[in-house]
């Protein structure tokens, strides 16, 4: 497989896969790995705020709970919002976009105008008022963000529909009396699919950053959860002493959007070579 | 060229419409029920049949859209429940402070991005580069408000150099407000140690909101400085023998950077969004601040005021961009 051996030429590519990879062993099997998996609720004040050492390697929390174990037992919490969001966030926008490019009209022109308004807007500011207005929890930042998210996925399946409606391929299915839908979902969607599969392992690791600071402002996980992002806000009250409480999870956070974003550009560079990877 | 410029701004007006349109049904018909929410937890019933009435949202949703309209294009945003202020002044009082800080980070991206671009580039696939692609695909991928945490750590709570929060140190008698910013209007009335003071407490700020744009402008340099090397030029000034500084540091670079240039207008937009989180740590007086604090408190006018305004600001910089490339690149101004 020569697109393989590619793949596996591309270093920062290969070194994205393999922190994904673990990233997902660590959240399936996290329970069982972590020393202490009962920290998700347990407080153990006695060892509160310890350093870290051989017994706690990323220190303790507030509460005494092992911090080790929390960024461990955070991971699945973390992938399972990237998944859900880029899921349902797709769900909704490759539809659109494809209804949008192969259609012109009313319609087609709605949907790009409501597309161009969501991409006008930070989806940021956007998915933390939806998340505050729905009552705070991590499954209405879920719903936020993902709200907020799939206009990506319609502008970028869009023009990929609208370039394809145009080709050789298409007037034939249409000269032999091909209905629209088998056109659109069963010969336009195979061939736009790659650049949304790009754009959808760039967006898990993204999501796993805005969901953070949702944590982080509070319109997200709420405690006791180890949320990656919550935690690092609980642990301002005890700076600069406990250093160890925030420094982890924030780097649990960027180790993952690194994978992610390594994974993503590699697979860029192997879907569509003309695009540099500097872009 | 004028037609050009006339028909790019004429263009932003159905999208600003647009956009206030989207806000106003996200922000007040997405929650099942905005009075229950704005009540609070302990609200009886009778209270929030009251702010139901009070803030219309009994009537048809037509009519509160029309109604918002009317309002906004009157500048008339209503009043923040949490300060009890027009929430047009609260915006006036604040856009300021947060200007300041993002162009301050702008100024940092392109000041240390487009040489450190120019040096990955000249040094493709050495140690340099190598260095400064981690460099700018961590920048990239760095949580912006832990980042923000790390720098308060060593910089203002270990080592004390830096102050931690604020946007002047408290007691700091103030210069008179010329234009806004902090450090321009202490120079102006040549107050060297207020100067200092707001310099002081701006470096953290702008370096933790600097830091993804600077990532983007130095891989946008450097891209642009590996194909411009490519280019017959260079090779026959190499030839020639021309002074290898000279050469890449006025002439490669100039044909560089115009991909970068591009890039500052998208900078921009994604700087404003940043302040809100950067600005909410640091405790920075501005827009940022606010946004954060009416949205956890959920000020409804305040919300819906504040996004229009972020999503205004977007499309100006927008069009901004699209005219600065159409000076750039006069056969644009037959298109659109």
């Amino acid at each position: 497989m020569l697109i393989l051996r590619k793949f596996a030429r591309d270093i920062p590519a290969l070194i994205g896969l393999i922190i994904v990879v673990f990233a997902v062993i660590v959240a399936v099997i996290g329970p069982w790995i972590a020393p202490h998996p009962g920290d998700i609720v347990a407080a153990h004040l006695l060892q509160r705020l310890k350093p870290p050492s051989a017994a706690f390697p990323f220190g303790t929390d507030n509460l005494g709970r092992d911090m080790f174990s929390r960024v461990i037992l955070g991971t699945r919490g973390a992938l399972e919002v990237a998944l859900a969001v880029v899921t349902i966030a797709a769900a909704i926008g490759v539809p659109l976009g494809l209804i949008a490019g192969y259609t012109t009209g009313w319609l087609s022109e709605a949907i790009m105008r409501v597309t161009d308004v969501f991409l006008s807007l930070p989806q940021l500011v956007l998915a933390l008022a939806l998340a505050q207005l729905l009552t705070p929890s991590l499954e209405t930042a879920m719903l936020a963000l993902a709200l907020t998210y799939w206009p990506f996925f319609t502008r970028l399946v869009f023009a990929e529909t609208r370039r394809l409606r145009s080709s050789l391929f298409v007037d034939a299915l249409q000269g032999i009396g091909a209905g629209t839908a088998r056109i659109v979902f069963a010969h336009i969607l195979p061939n736009a699919i790659s650049p949304v599969i790009v754009r959808a392992t760039i967006g898990l690791g993204f999501t796993i950053l805005v969901a953070a600071v949702l944590g982080f402002l509070g319109v997200g996980a709420t405690p006791p959860q180890p949320d990656w992002g919550l935690t690092i806000s609980e642990s301002r009250n005890y700076l600069p002493d406990a250093w160890w409480y925030a420094t982890f999870p924030g780097l649990a956070i960027l180790v993952a959007v690194l994978g992610f974003n390594l994974l993503g550009d590699g697979l860029r560079d192997l879907v569509d070579p003309r695009l540099r990877r500097s872009r | 060229m004028l037609r050009f410029v006339l028909r790019r701004m004429l263009s932003a007006i159905p999208s600003l419409f647009g956009l206030m349109i989207v806000t106003f049904l996200l922000i007040r018909i997405v929650p099942a029920d905005p009075a229950a929410a704005l009540a609070g937890d302990n609200a009886t019933p009778q209270q929030i049949a009251d702010i139901r009435h009070q803030y219309g949202f009994d009537r048809p949703v037509g009519e509160q859209l029309l109604l918002y309209i009317g309002q906004v294009l009157r500048f008339n945003f209503g009043e923040s429940q949490y300060s009890h202020r027009p929430v047009g002044l609260d915006i006036r009082q604040r856009l300021p402070a947060t200007l300041e800080l993002t162009f301050a980070a702008l100024l940092i991206a392109i000041v240390f991005g487009i040489p450190l671009g120019v040096i990955a580039g000249v040094h493709h696939n050495r140690w340099p580069d190598f260095a400064l692609r981690l460099f700018s695909i961590t920048g990239i991928a760095v949580a912006a408000f832990w980042f923000a945490i790390m720098l308060q750590l060593l910089f203002s709570m270990q080592l004390d150099w830096l102050p931690l929060r604020g946007r002047s140190a408290s007691g700091m008698v103030l210069p008179p407000e010329v234009t806004g910013s902090l450090l321009v209007d202490s120079l102006i009335a040549g107050r060297f140690d207020a100067f200092w003071d707001a310099l002081r407490h701006l470096v953290l700020p702008a370096v933790t909101l600097s830091w993804g744009a600077l990532a983007t402008i130095t891989r946008f340099t450097r891209a642009g400085v590996l194909e411009t090397m490519q280019k017959d030029f260079v090779l026959y000034e190499r030839a020639v023998g021309y002074p290898r500084w000279r050469l890449i540091w006025i002439y490669v670079l100039r044909n560089s950077v115009i991909a970068a240039v591009t890039q500052i207008g998208l900078l921009f937009g994604a700087l404003i969004a940043g302040a809100v989180v950067v600005e909410s740590i640091f405790d920075w007086p501005g827009i940022g601040n606010y946004t954060v604090q009416a949205i956890l408190t959920a000020d409804y006018k305040v919300m819906l005021a504040v996004t229009l305004l972020i999503g205004v600001i977007y499309t100006l910089v927008n069009i901004l961009t699209d005219l600065v490339h159409g000076l750039l690149d006069p056969r644009l101004w037959e298109q659109l």
